[in-house]
């Protein structure tokens, strides 16, 4: 059993080598990354930087090459069988022979809770992310917006404590896409799961996290991490708010590795 | 079809009606379905004016070149249109209903009927055979690679071997086998497994296409839901693995007609359709118009198979969907 002073994620020194045609491929070096208990970390960086292939190494998709990874203090694999966290990738992925219900059940399922207890805990959770009207439809249904719900929600159909998200929301348009990370902060926040979030938004990074880490490609490495925590709830108004733009500002300029000339400072 | 056939899928904000049913699409298939009848009617029409023109137009003797006079010599150019060569349409339809073979025995209808539904019924056994094994096969291709890389091109090559060759061989090996009394083994199974041996070879291919059609995406997903081998078939490998089987279950049920007809006439077996072609058209040039009938029961098996296939893909409506949408 974890108690709340184990981190969610515990990693040193993950360095994460492909071999390829040409010799060896170093996606990640000399990381160190700690995700505290309920706390909402983004990763954030160009294409190629290794964050996705982090964020697989913690799903235990992949096995590090060097370094030390737990997870609430045990082996990704071993948290991994213990269903420890949730996973949701770019596509959706649903099933498009089962109904969002069977969808957002299939966890639960495919570790044979009953169909009782399932049953239950598929209106919880299609009533989380606003879809108990739509339960008894097929994925092609849906837009990609709802969708992409369906997925979160069955990411959390087991209720852990630790939510791995692969660009939940990179295919959506921008309007979905901000009503969803309105919708994510509030789930993030209720459910008090921590949350391992890769992204190429910056915005997005910034208003759904506690803290952004910045990455960088060949190799793959973390950079710098920001504390973005907010002094105030995530809702529409902190999109607007200057301490919202400032800390946007702040992660670009990680981002781009040199202060930024501002307009207004020509 | 135009608007309509458009994916459902691609629509952002879709408008909740109560049923989840799409009403237009509903009525654009049912029009679909007419116009197809439609086709088909006309494509059958067309066939028998086609017949009936030749014979009108056609020589009756036909046009042969390089011949010595004698009958069968040289080549055919054009076929004979005589009427012991290409009996009328309405007569073969009118064959159908005078006696078999003499006044006293039943409609010819009748008999070709029964030999139809003996037939079927063995091409209904070797399918099944043929299913259950190209399943396991399928399945045990994906489960072991080394397996596939043994066994693929063994059942590639089975296919290459003549039928006429091979039913023999199994009628001897049955017979032999009953006769020493291992267990009783009936002619009609050496025609069922004769059938089989055709079908299962869509079926095992069909099923290891269709269990490796599942995404990576897919498989991560199962992969961190800590699913094993056979939950991972069940739930995910077997479901997407429908759209590529169904297609293989209809070749296997086309290949079981075929395979059972041959065996048949091969083995000699009495009672089914091939046995009952081979004796009305030995008789064809005193009654041209009788081997049309168990032509027409053949045609007639085939689309009562591919029928039940079709009823088949209507109960797995549901794993389907994908197909309709990407």
């Amino acid at each position: 059993m974890t108690t709340p002073t184990t981190p969610a994620v515990h990693a040193a020194g993950i360095g994460k080598v492909f071999p390829s045609a040409s010799g060896e491929v170093t996606t990640l070096t000399g990381v160190d990354l700690e995700v505290a208990a309920g706390e909402f970390v983004s990763l954030i960086g160009t294409s190629g930087c290794g964050k996705s292939t982090l964020l697989r190494l913690i799903a235990d998709l992949d096995t590090a090459t060097s370094g030390d990874l737990t997870v609430f203090g045990k082996t990704a694999r071993r948290a991994r069988l213990d269903q420890d966290y949730g996973i949701a990738f770019q596509q959706a992925g649903l099933l498009p022979w089962r109904t969002v219900a069977a969808n957002i059940a299939l966890p639960l399922e495919l570790h044979r809770w009953s169909r009782p207890t399932r049953e239950a805990r598929v209106t919880e959770l299609a009533d989380l992310v606003g879809l108990s009207d739509f339960v008894a439809r097929y994925p092609d249904q849906l837009s990609g917006g709802m969708q992409q719900r369906v997925a979160i929600a069955r990411s959390l159909a087991a209720s852990p404590q630790l939510l791995l998200m692969d660009e939940p929301f990179g295919a959506l348009d921008e309007m979905t896409r901000e009503r969803l990370q309105t919708e994510l902060a509030r789930i993030a926040s209720e459910t008090g799961a921590a949350v391992v979030f890769v992204t190429h938004s910056i915005p997005e990074a910034v208003f759904l996290s506690d803290r952004v880490v910045v990455m960088s490609p060949r190799p793959g490495r973390i950079t710098d991490v920001i504390d973005t925590t907010p002094g105030r709830a995530r809702d529409e108004a902190l999109r607007e708010s200057p301490e919202y733009f400032a800390r946007v500002t702040a992660v670009r300029e990680a981002l781009h590795g040199t202060p930024l000339q501002r307009a207004n400072e020509r | 079809m135009t608007d309509q056939a458009v994916a459902p899928g691609s629509v952002t904000g879709v408008v909740p009606d109560t049923n989840g049913r799409m009403p237009r699409r509903r009525a654009a298939r049912s029009s679909g379905a007419v116009a197809r009848v439609g086709w088909g009617i006309a494509g059958v029409m067309a066939l028998l004016a086609l017949w009936e023109a030749y014979k009108l137009l056609g020589p009756a003797d036909g046009v042969t070149v390089g011949g010595d006079g004698s009958a069968g010599s040289g080549v055919i150019l054009l076929p004979r249109t005589h009427d012991r060569a290409m009996p009328h349409v309405w007569d073969m339809v009118a064959r159908l209903f005078q006696p078999t073979s003499g006044a006293e025995t039943s409609p010819l209808l009748v008999s070709v009927l029964e030999a139809a539904g003996t037939t079927l019924g063995l091409a209904a056994a070797g399918w099944v055979i043929g299913v259950v094994v190209g399943g396991i096969l399928g399945i045990a291709m994906q489960r072991w690679r080394l397996v596939e890389w043994g066994l693929l091109p063994w059942i590639v090559v089975s296919q290459i071997v003549p039928l006429i060759a091979f039913a023999p061989v199994v009628n001897a090996l049955g017979s032999q086998i009953d006769r020493a009394g291992v267990f009783p083994w009936p002619q009609w199974f050496s025609v069922a497994l004769i059938a089989s041996y055709l079908a299962f070879f869509p079926v095992a291919v069909g099923t290891l296409r269709g269990l490796e059609s599942p995404d990576a995406l897919h498989r991560d997903l199962f992969h961190t839901q800590s699913a094993g081998w056979w939950q991972t078939l069940v739930h995910l490998r077997l479901p997407a693995a429908v759209p590529h089987l169904l297609p293989a279950l209809r070749l296997a049920a086309a290949s079981a007609v075929v395979g059972a007809v041959v065996a048949e006439v091969s083995i000699g077996l009495r009672g089914g359709i091939g046995r009952m072609l081979i004796q009305l058209a030995g008789q064809a040039s005193s009654d041209p118009a009788a081997p049309w009938a168990p032509t027409f029961g053949t045609v007639a098996i085939g689309l009562v198979a591919a029928a039940g296939v079709a009823l088949i893909g209507v109960t797995l409506h549901r794993f389907r969907r994908g197909e309709e949408t990407r």
